[in-house]
């Protein structure tokens, strides 16, 4: 075979002449520049450095845009030749071309010049009933930007741009210079943000506790009831034990909701008056304001100050207005939970299908059509997968699991729906692949010497994959395991069919027994990428927030790769030393 | 994965392997006159290669060793091809026995079919018989994993397991389930003393076994190897990928170990046969072609084939 495979590299020698003659080399002047190898040098460095190129430049658009998200900008106020003024913050500038002033003579128009426009956020929707406004450069005729102008962040209407005039707390009025009516707003506003505060903490807390105890009473007397028939004794005793349950939550949440309404009495005398640039008089209740500052007047720290405060409302609030404000909390509490769960799935069951595939199976078609089969689940859509987890989990296990433990709560599912588990079960069923490729090739690299000394040693089938051939491929399994997780984490398309939801009342882990709470659907930060970027009403003003949002999906998985790479460098480093 | 026994049609005249004094005299034997002038010898290469079956020239010298393994008309096949053809020795006991021969002519392959390790090999099937201390090893009811906890085995490549020191040595411990530490340390001790080791590596037990050198995982391997108190030990070249000096401590240690155990290995180094053994077998295309004490296979070979062999004039 060797010397077919070899082409001759001279014309067959006569076997009479001498055998030195046979190899000789048909010698060039100089080697061909091919030969050298350069232009594979030059091809296959391009290809990294595009491939460079491509991948910084998503990083740095994602970071570019994503960064100053949370950077307080100055408020300006614009007045146009009209004489309207505007105000509010710049979003965006850029070069437009006006649309041609239609001519009455029905000649073509010229084209007309390019000019500049910015876009001003401006705010006051309950006022104006837009948060956004072009001003083509030309139509202003000046701008300023005044001192006292306050960016206000509230929980509902967006954000609102006004100099305060007065400032009404517990009766007491401060009117006058903004400077005075900024220095009382700062301990008002602590104030009734700590009313606030109590009040929300009762509202969830106790009348949520009361709300779910009368759910539960409703629920047992539902189920004796179709255990033991409507009519039976039994039923009748389990609806007086639990009438007199109920009886004491009513008298809990009455009590709570008066509480409540205490609170709300104490924060409404609590009001700041501002005026808009064009005038106009806004009061606005100070529980309602998450943030204020006035723009203009922040020195470097203090903007550093609003900066920082963003962010920690970012990580670790909730969202409010749609999503497109707020935190994202809840986001990244169920990309980090889903994404452990399916790991947690995904890689026993991957590694114990690789190990029956490579040490057990009997190589031969089956075991190949199997392995081809695995490979191509792998570039299955991942819409299919979702498809299927909602089909078969959602609507088949998760009804049957419903009519056998939770018949009381039907005709509202608990387990046929989407929620964290089936959305979990699906994520590891499509990164199935992902771990069975690599610690199958991680299986197949332990050196048949090291089990043939196990074997040697009187070790069983078993006992040689438990201690020598599984350590020994853990870092490999710690591969697919990574990829899994990469994989798993910025899925979003099979999510938005098996529970990932654009707002999730409750975490899928809480104080409550039993704690994780495998049924709720949950936020996802992916998801959040898509809703805040397709779905929003104020699209504009979510435009910031879904790059944030997609700096920080990507910091979470490099995170959790980061700690995954981290194991398995520890785990590589024990492998490791003078190999012959 | 037992290879199925091919019957072999020879009669059931197993010799119960009492401490025999003498060996039984092999079935046929050649006559002594030819004996004493090898160089008239009929060329046995010839006819094997003309698949003529051969008789093993076994020494005289042998008679008085008490046998610790006895194979008996051993033949194995790799699917079509015949690997070992009748072979029969008896390994004596606290002795070492080495078997040399040309590469592929089957050393590896007797030595691995001792602890059944060509069971893993699906195209295998074997005929013939092997007894260790009389127990047999090819009977179908026989328990591999127990068969093999009774032989020790060092492979060519130093294969120390992803694991301590420690816990290498104690594995044929470890997977028996034993928990007692003080029986683990014990052993670990001994064994690593008996492999020569434990002067340089007893402050390092919990150490990875893959950041020793190369003859120090060698030795580990041996001192893994002996931790079981196999009835015999089998070596497998353990010196081909090792630096002579890494060589020469390893010749030290069998020359240490032998009496407390019986050792068949294979080489491909005549010096280090006819250094370290006491007995040497030599093997030719699946065929035992002469078994005896080494320095007469040396010195003094039966057949010239032999003389051959192993004064460099063939191989």
């Amino acid at each position: 075979m060797n010397e077919l495979s070899t082409p001759p590299l001279a014309p067959q020698p006569d076997r009479t002449q001498p055998a030195r003659t046979v190899r000789r080399r048909n010698r060039r002047r100089a080697t061909s520049l091919f030969a050298h190898g350069e232009p594979m040098v030059w091809l296959t460095g391009g290809a990294l450095g595009l491939c460079l190129v491509m991948i910084t430049g998503l990083l740095g658009l994602v970071l570019s845009r994503g960064l100053p998200t949370f950077w307080p900008v100055p408020v300006l106020e614009l007045t146009t030749h009209s004489g309207e003024r505007i105000g509010g913050e710049v979003a965006l500038v850029e070069a437009f071309r006006p649309e041609p002033e239609a001519s009455s003579e029905g000649a073509p128009a010229a084209r007309p010049e390019l000019e500049e426009r910015r876009m001003l956020r401006t705010g006051n929707y309950d006022l104006t009933g837009v948060h956004f406004r072009w001003v083509p450069e030309r139509e202003v005729a000046s701008e300023r930007a005044p001192e006292w102008i306050l960016t206000i962040e509230r929980l509902e209407w967006g954000r609102f741009f006004g100099t305060p005039t007065a400032l009404d707390c517990d009766g007491v009025r401060t009117e006058g210079e903004p400077a005075q009516v900024w220095q009382a707003f700062e301990a008002a506003h602590r104030a009734a943000r700590e009313t606030w505060r109590e009040r929300r903490a009762i509202e969830t807390n106790d009348i949520g506790a009361a709300a779910k105890i009368k759910e539960q009473a409703r629920l047992a007397i539902r189920d004796a009831q179709l255990r033991y028939g409507a009519r039976s004794s039994e039923a009748e005793a389990v609806r007086q034990q639990m009438t007199t349950r109920v009886a004491q939550a009513d008298a809990e949440l009455a009590r709570a909701g008066e509480q409540v309404e205490r609170l709300k009495a104490l924060n409404t005398g609590r009001t700041i008056t501002l005026t808009t640039v064009d005038g106009v008089q806004s009061v606005i209740a100070l529980d309602q304001i998450v943030r204020a500052f006035p723009a203009n007047r922040l020195s470097w720290s203090d903007k550093l100050g609003v900066y920082a405060s963003r962010v920690r409302e970012f990580l670790f609030d909730e969202p409010r207005e749609s999503n497109s404000e707020g935190g994202v909390f809840p986001a990244i509490f169920g990309t980090v939970l889903m994404t452990l769960i399916m790991s947690i799935l995904v890689v026993p069951f991957g590694v114990l299908a690789a190990l029956y595939l490579r040490e057990y199976a009997r190589p031969g078609p089956l075991v190949s059509a199997v392995r081809i089969a695995i490979n191509n689940l792998a570039g299955v859509p991942s819409i299919v997968f979702g498809v299927f987890g909602v089909g078969f989990f959602c609507y088949w296990i998760g009804a049957g699991i419903d009519e056998l433990f939770f018949a009381a709560k039907l005709p509202s599912p608990t387990y046929g729906k989407g929620g964290l588990l089936w959305a979990a079960l699906t994520l590891a069923l499509l990164t199935l692949p992902v771990v069975i490729v690599p610690t199958e090739e991680a299986l197949a690299a332990v050196p048949r010497s090291m089990r043939e000394g196990s074997y040697a040693c009187g070790a069983t089938k078993w006992q040689t994959i438990w201690r020598i051939v599984l350590p020994r491929a853990m870092p490999g399994i710690m591969t697919g395991m990574i990829l899994a997780l990469a994989r798993g984490a910025g899925e979003v398309a099979p999510l938005m069919l098996v529970g990932a939801s654009k707002l999730a009342a409750e975490l899928p882990l809480d104080g409550t027994f039993p704690y994780l709470h495998p049924e709720r659907s949950f936020m996802h930060l992916g998801f959040h990428i898509y809703d805040l970027g397709f779905q929003s009403q104020n699209s504009e003003a979510a435009k910031p927030m879904v790059y944030t949002t997609t700096l920080l999906l990507i910091a979470l998985v490099v995170v959790l790769n980061l700690i995954a790479i981290w194991v398995r460098a520890r785990l590589r480093r024990r492998f490791q030393g003078a190999q012959l | 994965m037992i290879a199925d026994r091919s019957p072999t049609g020879h009669e059931h005249d197993l010799l119960v392997p009492a401490p025999a004094r003498r060996l039984p005299q092999p079935p046929m034997q050649h006559p002594q006159p030819e004996r004493a002038q090898p160089q008239r010898q009929p060329k046995i290469f010839d006819a094997i290669a003309r698949n003529e079956p051969h008789v093993t020239e076994t020494h005289e010298g042998l008679a008085g060793e008490e046998a610790v393994l006895e194979i008996e008309r051993f033949n194995l096949h790799y699917g079509a091809m015949h690997a070992l053809h009748e072979v029969s020795m008896r390994v004596p006991r606290g002795k070492v026995t080495a078997l040399i021969g040309p590469s592929g002519c089957g050393k590896s392959t007797l030595l691995r079919s001792v602890n059944r390790m060509n069971d893993l090999i699906d195209s295998v099937r074997i005929g013939g018989e092997m007894r260790l201390n009389g127990d047999p090893i090819y009977a179908p009811g026989v328990d591999v994993i127990e068969l093999r906890k009774r032989i020790g085995m060092v492979f060519q490549k130093p294969n120390p397991f992803p694991m301590s020191i420690f816990e290498n040595v104690v594995y044929s411990l470890r997977i028996d389930g034993e928990r007692d530490r003080s029986v683990l340390e014990r052993t670990c001790e001994d064994s690593l003393r008996g492999a020569g080791l434990w002067e340089e590596v007893k402050d390092r037990l919990q150490d990875s076994a893959l950041r020793l050198s190369g003859g120090q995982q060698q030795r580990l391997c041996i001192a893994r190897a002996i931790a079981a108190e196999p009835e015999v030990l089998l070596l497998d070249e353990p010196c081909s990928a090792l630096d002579p000096i890494a060589t020469g401590r390893i010749e030290d240690l069998i020359e240490e170990l032998k009496g407390a155990y019986s050792i068949l290995m294979v080489t491909h180094n005549m010096q280090q046969a006819s250094r370290t053994s006491d007995y040497t077998a030599f093997m030719y295309l699946g065929r035992l072609i002469e078994y005896g004490p080494t320095d007469d296979i040396f010195l003094q070979p039966h057949l010239r084939e032999t003389e051959d062999y192993v004064t460099g004039r063939f191989g």
